[in-house]
């Protein structure tokens, strides 16, 4: 018996005008993995990334969450899920306990004070509260907003560039925090990173992407040895500069 | 991690409350803002309160129709700012880039609106309270004593204003900040046919048409009538409400049609011009 995916994407077409910037591409991912959406600037994976959250309406194809159609049945699964994107910021004049306090609010959660205080602890925010949040880093910011998306102690988490901002260290930190969280919860997570270090580390499985369409998906050490590359970044640029295909046909 | 998922709730008064908090907490850590949501208020009504006085002076018909310009003045403080409180919530989101989060969190469209509309109310009755107390002081004239006429009348100015503010909303979110300009100046249009200053008469008769389709020229002629007349015309107060009804109900319609029309141009996550 094998349990439903946590998401389906089925023959998703995006058109804006006349751009197609996202062409058929169809996969699922299974509850409790850690997927990446990899691909260059303009390869479609916002717009893909966008369509699974609810935010972009499909041209053609379907989307499912959870379950759920996205996004006419968004309502259903969006308190399950949650995401952190640099496409957005949270309140900047807010304090960062205010903004989580509304983030706690709007996501439905029971204790919200008791979660403020557990994820401060966990991400090193303690100290940092009461701070307004436009005066934090960069890096400490990024922290705020993993927390907010961690808010809900969410089934799908979707995280684009995670720990950009971060130096080496905390970013490390993350990673591993992230892991334990994946783990612990048995959390979906799709991620869209330039840093294929942190693939190679989080993730089981690679979706490719290029000009809308999914060139290829496999788990990061196969993708490395089908290549004949030592490295994920080597088959990023294999694929990104059009030697992907040449190779593949070759073999 | 033994952590459960919040349950799915369909309408939900606590993330209403969420977003009043988020622009609460807003509003209370400037005091440059609250001074903002008072200083024209203030000044539209200090000068039109000795603009009548000096009319007055010069004139019988002004003399007894005290208070007019200056309870006229305030209504269309009420409707303006109803529409501009509802409208800069809104742009607050798009300023601090947070509407991809809100749009990718439980929160409906409904309760976003009421949470808008309860924020208009707010910022409305901390720039108009000082300023109808003012009113008193420097020109005896207490807007409270209407009572249940002014009850009527705020509410027809609010729904006027908060389908405006939703259409302005709907173009927003679909435009980005290009359509900013509209929240601050689409209220401006009605200005003239709403009859603030003056009765519907003036008006050309071909445009009395006009001015009869939108609810607040009921309000002001009934608050004429009140004032001059001394009389309450329940009639008008009925219509405009009828007219809001119809109103608020198409902007209602137009902000959830410029909803999924962004969501199909992708413009949900972009929010800029």
């Amino acid at each position: 018996m094998t349990s439903s995916p946590a998401i389906a994407v089925d023959r998703l077409v995006k058109v804006y005008k006349d751009v197609t910037a996202v062409d058929a591409i169809s996969f699922s991912l299974a509850a409790g993995s850690c997927t990446a959406l990899l691909g260059g600037n303009g390869a479609g994976k916002t717009t893909t990334i966008a369509s699974i959250m609810g935010l972009v309406e499909p041209t053609s194809g379907q989307v499912s969450v959870l379950g759920a159609e996205m996004p006419r049945h968004r309502h259903r699964v969006l308190h399950r899920m949650n995401f952190e994107s640099p496409y957005v910021d949270i309140p900047m004049r807010l304090t960062v306990w205010q903004n989580l306090n509304v983030f706690g609010m709007l996501y439905g959660v029971a204790d919200v004070p008791g979660r403020i205080m557990k994820l401060a602890e966990e991400l090193d925010l303690t100290d940092l509260l009461e701070r307004p949040t436009g005066k934090l880093s960069s890096g400490q910011k990024t922290r705020v907003s993993l927390a907010k998306s961690l808010i809900n102690s969410p089934e799908v988490l979707l995280l684009d560039e995670p720990t950009a901002s971060l130096d080496p260290d905390t970013a490390d930190w993350i990673r591993s925090w992230l892991e334990r969280y994946r783990e612990a919860r048995g959390a979906t997570v799709l991620l869209a990173s330039h840093n294929m270090g942190e693939v190679e580390r989080l993730c089981d499985r690679v979706i490719m992407m290029k000009q809308g369409k999914i060139v290829d998906d496999d788990t990061p050490d196969r993708l490395i040895a089908r290549y004949g590359r030592s490295t994920l970044e080597e088959v990023f640029l294999d694929i990104a500069r059009g030697r992907g295909e040449a190779k593949q046909a070759a073999q | 991690m033994s952590v459960q998922s919040p349950e799915y709730i369909a309408f939900s008064p606590r993330r209403v409350a969420a977003i009043v908090l988020r622009h609460w907490y807003v509003i209370r850590s400037s005091w440059p803002r609250i001074l903002d949501l008072m200083y024209w208020p203030m000044v539209q009504m200090l000068t039109w309160g000795f603009i009548q006085l000096y009319v007055a002076q010069h004139s019988n018909f002004f003399a007894q129709a005290a208070g007019t310009f200056v309870a006229a003045v305030i209504m269309w403080d009420i409707l303006f700012r109803g529409q501009l409180g509802f409208s800069i919530s809104f742009l607050e989101e798009l300023y601090s880039r947070n509407m991809g989060n809100l749009m990718m969190s439980p929160l409906r469209p409904l309760e976003f609106v009421v949470a808008l509309m309860i924020m208009s109310m707010i910022r409305l009755a901390i720039g108009t309270i000082p300023v109808t107390l003012l009113a008193i002081v420097f020109f005896g004239f207490n807007l409270w004593a209407m009572g249940l006429a002014l009850a009527l009348f705020i509410l027809n100015l609010f729904l006027t204003g908060w389908a405006v503010g939703l259409v302005v909303a709907g173009l927003l979110l679909r435009n980005g900040l290009g359509a900013e300009n509209l929240a601050w100046g689409i209220m401006f249009l009605l200005m003239p046919l709403t009859c603030i200053y003056y009765p519907v008469e003036v008006l050309p008769e071909w445009l009395r048409l006009f001015a009869w389709m939108l609810p607040p020229t009921y309000v002001f002629e009934g608050m004429r009538a009140l004032l001059i007349d001394k009389v309450f015309r329940p009639d008008l107060m009925l219509q405009a409400f009828a007219i809001n009804v119809v109103l608020f109900g198409a902007s209602v319609v137009v902000f959830l049609q410029l909803l999924r029309s962004a969501r199909r141009h992708g413009t949900l996550l972009q929010g800029g011009d």
